[in-house]
């Protein structure tokens, strides 16, 4: 088959059979909610909706890494930034809607400056009343910060561990910062008592759906868009520059330029992640800022399959739901079972949860061609099945 | 000098470059000049300085001291790898490296010359031309029937020649070409010799080998390198009756 002339969409039948289901979920779980009576059996609850819509910010999440993780090579250790700022930039839109039903009714400043006896609003605070406002920086504010800092990095041919690791020391860095009360941000209580969103109560059963299938339609566009990324040309120049980086420049091709592109774009939809998932959740703290965060999200796109964009959305949903049952069930092992699944994967399941399947549908079509790794496939397979479950 | 319009006088003119890495002289004083169209072999024992000069051609390097021109007039001490690349002189590296997750036809798909802009990849479409290019250099390299295969599936001689015909796509004026031969059998060194024969003349061809029967199918002007100058030039058969040659390279 002729894939640079084929249709970028038509081959993608994994991504097709997730947006199927991505689409249907987001139909169904708000029928569930709030047609299907409260005594059915079929009735989902509302903290069930929202533990869904934060699932569905996670996975565009892990979508945004796997951009630029599994197609360029780009290992980020600091993407929950992004993601932070996008919730921070809709927080504070929020914080600007709770006017005087603060604590201490003061129409003109949030509750935390009052407390910190601020006279007035700080310049950045400006505008943020104005919904259209916040919504352009919950793209802007995360693109600008991937902007500088790849263009630092990039430029200087900053690659590989080196990369992760100053990346993870910018989250870092952001963590700390956010984290003191003159940064005016909220301190380390960050911004919550949100009380409502364009008017919508925010604890109304029906606002709390709209954001849940907002969710699901950011995530079902922010595929689309990735899954048009990686197919154009300029995608293959990000696999070039992922398996060959020096050969891409001989070729002509302006590494740097594709790198910061690629960053800034995924960094956006870590902003857009963010931002649905700050109202879902009810608060934004510089705790998303911490490097474990950043450090989950590899290990969601790990155990899904890194590289095939639909693998970071289902390694997502399945280690968060693990996360939510672990938590619950057995809270002191979570840490370890997540440190488990994280040497696991590596270890038997290299190519996460999609790479699993598609070796098995592989395998069972017989010889399809010459696979690099297909003399260990046999055996991958049997043993890292009966780990897994 | 004169500056022709079209037809530069030279290709490529190394004048008195030095490169050293901490007190080592990789290059000293090194002199070169290649025509356009020429085909230009260059030998010389494990560091001579061959790498490091294509370094310095190709913009990877910064020489110390000396001037790099291409064309006659374009200094290429001024410019990068992306740079270099697009003002027209391709580079083919000793290990093959082509893109082993993408197939024959993508590799050579990116390697085609064009507009190498962001934007502009993100929403190319191969034009018809396009697509009849590709057929051309396929079976030019004779990959005709691989074109849809991925190229980590290649031998590799065929990757080899994948990567020649994406030195070839990429329509430079100036190919600088490491040790094609490397690890290829005498069937498809021969080939390989007779495909770099006929590429030049187009466009000059600047091969850096060490297998002299590789050399003598080439039947060009060869260089010697010796600890970063240059030894000997003339035909083969000249520099391998040079004493100093004898001496430091084929002699022993």
């Amino acid at each position: 088959m002729n894939t640079s002339q084929g249709h970028w969409w038509r081959s993608d039948k994994g991504g097709q059979w997730l947006i199927t289901v991505i689409a249907v979920v987001t139909v169904i779980v708000p029928v569930l909610n709030l047609v299907v009576p409260e005594d059915s059996v079929f009735h989902l609850s509302t903290y069930a909706v929202s533990l869904l819509g934060k699932y569905l910010c996670y996975a565009l999440l892990a979508l945004a890494v796997d951009l630029i993780w599994g197609y360029a090579g780009i290992l980020s250790l600091g993407h929950g930034a992004f993601f932070a700022l996008g919730g921070y930039a809709i927080g504070m839109y929020m914080m600007r809607q709770i006017g005087e039903r603060g604590v201490y009714g003061n129409a003109d400043l949030p509750d935390f400056m009052v407390f910190l006896n601020w006279g007035e609003l700080p310049w950045y605070w400006l505008g943020f009343d104005n919904f259209s406002f916040a919504l352009l920086m919950v793209l802007v504010a995360p693109a600008i910060l991937a902007f500088v800092f790849g263009w630092l990095a990039f430029r200087s041919r900053v690659t590989g561990v080196y990369f992760s690791i100053i990346s993870q020391a910018l989250t870092y860095a952001l963590m700390l910062a956010f984290f003191r009360n003159d940064m005016g941000f909220g301190g380390n209580n960050g911004l919550t008592d949100f009380k409502d969103l364009l008017g919508y109560s925010l604890q109304l059963d029906s606002t709390k759906n709209a954001l849940f299938v907002c969710s699901g339609l950011a995530l079902i566009g922010g595929y689309i868009l990735c899954r048009y990324v990686v197919s154009s040309k300029l995608g293959r120049v990000l696999v070039s520059i992922r398996d060959a980086e020096s050969r891409t420049r001989f070729v002509g091709y302006r590494v740097e330029h594709y790198k910061l592109f690629v960053f800034v774009l995924s960094a956006m939809l870590a902003g857009v992640a963010g931002a649905l998932y700050v109202p879902q959740v009810g608060i934004i703290n510089p705790g998303e800022f911490s490097p474990i965060n950043s450090i989950e999200i590899i290990i969601w796109v790990a155990v899904g399959g890194r590289g095939y964009l639909f693998g970071a959305v289902i390694g997502a949903v399945l280690v968060n739901y693990g996360k939510t049952y672990f938590t619950g069930a057995f809270p002191e092992i979570w840490l370890f079972f997540l440190g488990g699944l994280f040497v696991v994967s590596t270890l038997f399941l290299p190519k996460g949860v999609v790479g699993l399947v598609k070796r098995r549908s592989m395998k069972r079509a017989d010889e399809g061609g010459a696979k690099p790794e297909g003399q260990i496939e046999t055996d991958d397979g049997t043993s890292a099945e009966e780990v897994s479950p | 000098m004169s500056v022709g319009i079209h037809i530069p006088t030279n290709m490529l003119y190394l004048d008195n470059v030095t490169v050293s890495f901490d007190g080592f002289k990789a290059l000293n004083a090194l002199s070169l000049v290649v025509a356009p169209g020429e085909l230009r072999a260059i030998i010389g024992p494990n560091g001579a300085g061959k790498t490091t000069m294509m370094d310095v051609i190709t913009g990877k390097l910064r020489p110390d001291s000396g001037t790099v021109f291409f064309r006659d007039t374009v200094d290429l001490t001024q410019f990068d790898e992306a740079d270099v690349a697009n003002l027209g002189i391709g580079r083919k590296f000793q290990k093959p490296t082509v893109i082993e997750s993408l197939t024959v036809e993508q590799n050579l798909d990116l390697a085609m010359a064009g507009n190498r802009g962001v934007f502009k990849t993100l929403f190319f479409k191969q034009s018809a031309e396009q697509y009849e290019r590709i057929s051309e250099i396929v079976s030019l390299i004779g990959l005709k029937e691989k074109r849809g295969d991925i190229a980590g599936s290649l031998s590799h001689g065929q990757k080899q020649w994948l990567e020649i015909g994406m030195l070839i796509i990429q329509e430079p004026e100036l190919l600088l070409v490491d040790e094609p031969a490397a690890g290829m059998t005498d069937q498809e060194t021969e080939l390989t010799a007779q495909l770099l024969k006929d590429i030049s003349g187009e466009r000059s061809v600047v091969v850096v080998e060490h297998d002299m029967e590789f050399i003598k199918a080439l039947d060009c002007h060869v260089t010697v390198l010796h600890e970063g100058h240059q030894l000997a030039e003339g035909s083969l058969s000249h520099v391998q009756q040079d004493e100093r040659v004898i001496e430091v390279y084929l002699g022993r």
